[in-house]
């Protein structure tokens, strides 16, 4: 079979939502999936970990951060040249900086159907690369708003020319946009991150995995590790419906958004590839840095970046991290990143 | 008997469940003792919102206050949120039994 069993639910899901069927899983059946499959690839993660040392995990716990961090800004000028204005540069970055952690639950899965392993502790790099990108797309949105004020006070002055400049109408604007952008300071965001279900529930994971060990999670075994693949088919049939309501908008948003949603997760996974290589990880770890670098948030992201970059057109970094990079990676991506992660190794 | 009713101002706000932290600390600096938080889904100027995962969720908060307080609440909510968020805010005048609560 071309497809593995989940990618075959997420396509059902997608053709539901096409031919306009009324499949729509209940909102609070949702919410108890994500919860399960975070906690159950952190448990996952923590039972593996539980057996290695801790020390010698810093340097690729270094390098995710670093490489989640440093996306958003190679990314920002591709997008102001490819003509978004700087808050949409900015935030569809952070998307991309930042991680799919149902991206990285099929690429489990994938590896797993063909007998590849991988560092059991993978889950970790994905807790580390959630918050870093996002930051980095903070930091560039608040150096564009700063410019783009100083450019704004300018020429308005220039505009008004012996007019005597209404300094304090300028500065009310910016002050304005300024105070809301506090609204979603540091401290805001840090802990919408931080202590976000995504991120708390796969290092809470990880913790109580480590922690109890193979023998201490031996009774909840068979709800959180053996119905697992299950779990994520169902919703993988969520997020099909889901990714396939937004595929309409693909539409408006024009080629240009499609050419990125392809170009940019094959780029972005050269640098996984390589820096999965360079850190010396197994053909199955490479795969995995690999779809981690190319995949794109589409639950931290943008609630993050919505508060944080209001100025941002949300519908179109949605479109393109939901609509576009999630099914192209899941469906396409993969098995590609799969492939490199052995040519890389062998 | 009948009933003695206090007449208050009832305000509500639609929006992006992004928000609900941010508006909480508004509404509540602003004076409004009490609030009614909803989850809803529906359609209008920002396209369709179906409330189907994180992102594309909507709020709808309800403020019962004095009408100077709602209206406060409702301008500064406007100014801070109003252009860069998908937003509706509407008035009416309720009756209470114990105004003290408000």
């Amino acid at each position: 079979m071309v497809f593995d069993v989940v990618i075959l639910f997420f396509i059902l899901g997608i053709f539901a939502r096409l031919v306009g069927s009324d499949l729509r899983l209940p909102e609070a059946l949702y919410e108890t999936l994500s919860i399960y499959l975070l906690l159950a690839i952190g448990l996952k993660g923590g039972i593996e970990l539980s057996q290695q040392p801790l020390a010698s995990l810093a340097p690729e716990i270094l390098a995710a951060a670093v490489m989640s961090f440093t996306i958003p800004l190679l990314l920002y000028p591709i997008f102001r040249f490819a003509k978004f204005n700087w808050a949409d540069s900015a935030s569809i970055g952070a998307h991309f900086g930042s991680v799919s952690v149902v991206t990285f639950a099929v690429a489990l899965a994938a590896l797993a159907k063909q007998g590849i392993s991988y560092e059991s502790h993978a889950p970790l790099w994905v807790a580390v690369m959630e918050a870093p990108g996002l930051v980095a797309g903070v930091l560039l949105a608040r150096a564009a708003q700063r410019r783009a004020e100083a450019t704004q006070f300018v020429s308005k002055g220039v505009i008004l020319g012996s007019e005597p400049i209404k300094r304090t109408e300028v500065l009310g604007t910016a002050t304005v946009a300024l105070s809301s952008a506090k609204q979603g300071g540091w401290k805001t965001i840090a802990h919408d991150v931080i202590f976000g279900k995504s991120v708390l529930l796969l290092l809470g994971g990880l913790f109580i995995g480590a922690i109890a060990g193979v023998e201490g999670t031996a009774p909840i075994k068979v709800l959180f590790i053996d119905p697992f693949k299950g779990v994520l088919a169902l919703f993988l049939l969520e997020l099909g419906l889901v990714a396939g309501g937004r595929l309409a908008e693909v539409k408006k948003y024009g080629f240009k958004i499609l050419l990125l949603g392809i170009a940019v997760p094959l780029c972005l996974a050269v640098i996984g590839m390589l820096t999965g290589h360079l850190l010396g990880l197994s053909a199955g770890g490479v795969a995995i840095f690999t779809t981690l670098a190319a995949s794109a948030s589409y639950i931290a992201a943008p609630t993050a970046m919505r508060i944080a970059i209001p100025q941002a057109n949300a519908g179109l970094s949605i479109t393109l991290s939901l609509g576009i990079v999630f099914p192209f990676n899941v469906v396409i991506g993969i098995p590609i990143y799969i492939q490199m992660g052995l040519w890389i190794t062998s | 008997m009948s009933l003695i009713k206090h007449p208050k101002s009832l305000l509500v706000i639609i929006a992006e469940a992004n928000l609900e932290k941010l508006l909480i600390k508004d509404i509540k600096k602003l004076g409004a003792v009490g609030y009614t938080v909803f989850d809803v889904r529906g359609g209008g100027h920002s396209g369709v919102r179906e409330g189907t995962w994180e992102a594309d969720r909507t709020i709808r908060i309800e403020v019962i206050a004095d009408e100077l307080v709602a209206d406060k609440i409702a301008q500064y909510v406007l100014e801070q949120y109003g252009k860069d968020f998908g937003m509706t805010l509407y008035f009416s005048t309720v009756s209470v039994l114990r105004p003290q609560k408000f």
